[in-house]
């Protein structure tokens, strides 16, 4: 796979022609596009995810690799379905009722698309109602919620409660975040975790589904 | 430095308003609903909340138009009232203030992202020249461009601003990186000051955040950096919900006990943000102590000292 270590430093730096440019090099060698996957795309985003701890990278380098990740991941994700590989889990992502920001919703379905997982995002407003049918027909098995305001934090509540009235709680681990949003809260209302930063919602939504990090 | 700043900066410290969303959301705006629109459709109300902070002590407040911009107001389905609601937004303030204090009209970010591709730099410089010349036609007496993630769309900002020769003041968010100290797209105190200030902002600051405490550094990073005057506007800490409610934890006093240092780091316009309210400001008030009597203004104005407009 070291010969197509140039993916890995594209994703890493967020050039998404070359990430582009050198998995159609790599698919047409036939490599194996699950090695591709597991050898390279994904060391290079747990890379750009430390490098954003380390105050290296901020949102702008986020979005970049996240794009350069997905670039290559639009060739390889067929050839995955194709043989019959599931992602890494199906997340249903969107921002709660009553809330327009999108920001750091987008980030995050970014970073969870480059890290592997399938995303299903509702958009913003999303009702409770909305979340429970992406569950139950979407068939997600995370659902992520996004509130920038105060004031439309307890809609994340609201879809909770929803969930378990439609008896599909067990089913799916709740992630949680946005401005206002604390570790506290998310264990007040009954979330499965919380993260204040995009990469580690990656990590966090792999550790609810244990698939190690 | 612009008349106006001068004669407001003259007597120490500035105190500006405290959070508008929560204080209408008090008078019965719905929750989700664009807070903005009320200047035209419950402008009494809104006068209200822009008369409580001048009651409160308020040497400056703002306007009710922080999201009336054409880029958000898009995702409200009202672009076409974009320049009436600011106009009004100003007239309110500006009616409410009387010659008790200034009015500095706020405009907020557009909500997209430019680094995203979202929006272009030129839609998002249209958007806020729009704005900036309705407010200064509803004739406030400076604007605020506030809670700014991104140094590219506050520089836009700054540029529409100047173009109605008010004195405009940009702050930034920090809130992001490792020690909570730099904006989302990872600039510091000290790059947003030199680039605000060669930029030709006449105030910088910071506004919204994690709470007062965070921003008694990133003044002290700001003002070294900088020859302009400060703004700091923080919020109430973080939300906790307490029986259902969505409640700040922070109380005034606690708040007003880090003004002190504020002002040590350099602050000249103190106010607050999200989860702030006239008690706030009263208590900042007290902290601050005395303002300097009617007498003692309108007597050094007709000593025709410098910054004071001929009334």
């Amino acid at each position: 796979m070291q010969e197509y270590k140039a993916l890995h430093d594209a994703i890493l730096s967020g050039d998404a022609a070359t990430a582009r440019a050198v998995t159609e090099k790599a698919l047409a060698a036939s490599a194996d596009p699950l090695r591709l996957v597991n050898d390279l795309m994904v060391p290079a985003m747990d890379e750009v995810g430390r490098r954003f701890e380390c105050n290296e990278y901020f949102v702008p380098e986020l979005l970049i690799s996240a794009r350069a990740m997905k670039a290559a991941l639009e060739l390889i994700r067929p050839l995955l379905i194709a043989r019959g590989d599931e992602p890494a889990g199906r997340v249903a992502i969107g921002t709660v009722k009553g809330d327009l920001h999108d920001i750091g919703k987008n980030l995050v379905a970014a970073m969870l698309e480059g890290g592997g997982f399938e995303v299903i995002d509702l958009g913003v407003n999303v009702s409770p109602e909305q979340f429970v049918k992406a569950v139950r027909e979407g068939k997600a098995n995370v659902v992520a919620m996004s509130a920038l305001l105060t004031t439309t934090m307890p809609a994340m509540k609201t879809t909770i409660e929803a969930l378990e009235q439609a008896g599909l709680r067990e089913k799916v681990k709740v992630l949680i975040g946005g401005a206002p949003i604390t570790q506290k809260y998310a264990e007040e209302i009954g979330a499965d975790g919380y993260s204040d930063n995009a990469p580690a919602a990656v990590s966090l939504a792999k550790k609810q589904l244990a698939l190690g990090a | 430095m612009k008349p106006l700043l001068v004669r407001l900066l003259q007597d120490g410290p500035v105190i500006t308003d405290g959070a508008w969303g929560t204080e209408l959301q008090a008078r019965g705006l719905a929750i989700g609903d664009f807070p903005d629109v009320w200047n035209l459709s419950h402008p009494d109300r809104v006068t209200e909340v822009a008369r409580a902070y001048v009651e409160a002590g308020s040497q400056i407040i703002l306007t009710n138009t922080f999201g009336a911009n054409r880029i958000r107001m898009a995702d409200h389905g009202a672009p076409e009232q974009v320049a009436e609601i600011n106009r009004r937004g100003a007239q309110l303030s500006i009616q409410a203030a009387g010659n008790r204090a200034s009015v500095f009209a706020s405009i907020g970010p557009t909500g997209k992202l430019l680094m995203a591709h979202e929006v272009t730099l030129d839609e998002v410089r249209a958007a806020f020249v729009e704005q900036a010349q309705a407010l200064a036609q509803g004739g406030a007496h400076g604007l605020v461009i506030e809670t700014m993630s991104d140094l590219d769309e506050a520089k836009a900002a700054l540029d529409a601003a100047q173009r109605t020769g008010l004195p405009v003041v940009v702050c930034m968010v920090f809130d992001a990186g490792r020690e909570k100290d730099r904006t989302m797209t990872g600039a510091t105190p000290e790059q947003v000051a030199r680039e605000l200030t060669g930029a030709g902002a006449d105030v910088i600051g910071a506004n919204c955040g994690l709470g007062i405490e965070g921003y008694v550094p990133v003044c002290r990073r700001l003002k070294a950096a900088t020859d302009l005057p400060i703004w700091i506007k923080a919020n109430a800490g973080l939300p906790t919900l307490v029986g259902g409610n969505v409640v700040y934890q922070t109380t005034p006093d606690q708040f007003a006990s880090h003004v002190p240092a504020l002002i040590e780091a350099g602050a000249s316009f103190i106010g607050g943000c999200c989860g702030t309210n006239p008690s706030f400001i009263r208590a900042v008030r007290d902290v601050r102590g005395p303002l300097p009597s009617a007498e003692r203004l309108i007597a050094r104005s007709t000593r025709g000292e410098p910054g004071h407009p001929a009334t």
